[in-house]
């Protein structure tokens, strides 16, 4: 299958950055980011707070199916460009992982196409690198998870 | 799944990495291994058969010894240790791309 998503984190830096071109306008690829139920749907995680403006803020949290909270991240929005371009931090709650600074930019290829480039700062190389793996490390945490709920909506 | 994490906590180990990277150059028994190493034997075994458990190594038998090569292809795969980073943003985008084309429709 082809790879859509592309990531760049050259060895030793302490930046990556994340980019895909999605077969949607640029407005619709915006809409998925700043619309809370929409975001709860793709990122899989509840939306506490979701202020899409300068100096607004954000607060998301992932709890498991006996309701425990097993992921909380928060940050601010620095800068916001309607449909071109959002600038907020990311820090997971209970984590220890510094703040990470995030550089959203929303490019219109086509009419019907459109291009999300992200890039991502860690405070250090080593920092980058964990946050990279840390997909691997918990991929079977998560594939636990994800079966417990499929089976308690069979219940 | 559960591979690919003992794949990653067996690379993880720093005499693991090392042996690795011994091994790459040609096949050789343990007890040739060990002798490239301060530790003692036994540990230099459990980190073999580690190894060996993730696929990183195989055994060959040699008439009356057993040689470890490099697996390349699962080596291949752990390299890229990215993957399941982007495998992740992936299938978040594809999920993104599918409800908003929803949207669209409506």
């Amino acid at each position: 299958m082809e790879k859509k998503t592309k990531i760049d984190a050259e060895n030793g830096k302490q930046d990556l950055t994340i980019t895909r071109v999605f077969d949607l306008p640029v407005e619709l690829l915006f809409k998925a980011y700043i619309e809370p139920e929409i975001v709860e749907q793709w990122m899989g995680t509840k939306v506490l707070k979701l202020e899409n403006k300068k100096h607004g803020s954000w607060q998301f949290e992932t709890k498991d199916p006996h309701g425990n909270v097993v992921f909380k991240a928060n940050g601010t929005i620095h800068e916001f460009i309607p449909g071109q371009k959002i600038t907020r931090t990311f820090e997971m709650d209970n984590a220890p992982f510094d703040v990470q600074l995030e550089f959203l930019e929303f490019e219109k290829l086509t009419d019907d196409t459109s291009r999300l480039n992200m890039h991502v700062v860690y405070r250090t190389p080593e920092l980058r690198d964990q946050m990279l793996k840390l997909p691997f490390e918990y991929g079977i945490n998560m594939a636990h998870n994800r079966l417990q709920e499929v089976l308690n909506k069979l219940k | 799944m559960n591979l690919r994490r003992d794949v990653f906590q067996a690379i993880a180990d720093p005499t693991r990495r090392a042996i690795l990277l011994l091994v790459a150059t040609q096949a050789m028994t343990a007890g040739v291994i060990a002798s490239n190493f301060d530790t003692a034997r036994p540990t230099v075994s459990k980190h073999l058969q580690i190894l060996t458990e993730c696929e990183l190594l195989k055994q060959e038998q040699n008439g009356r010894e057993i040689y470890y090569h490099i697996n390349a292809e699962r080596m291949k795969d752990v390299a890229d240790f990215i993957e399941p980073f982007r495998a992740m943003w992936e299938d978040r985008f594809n999920k993104l791309e599918d409800i908003m084309k929803n949207y669209k429709g409506k």
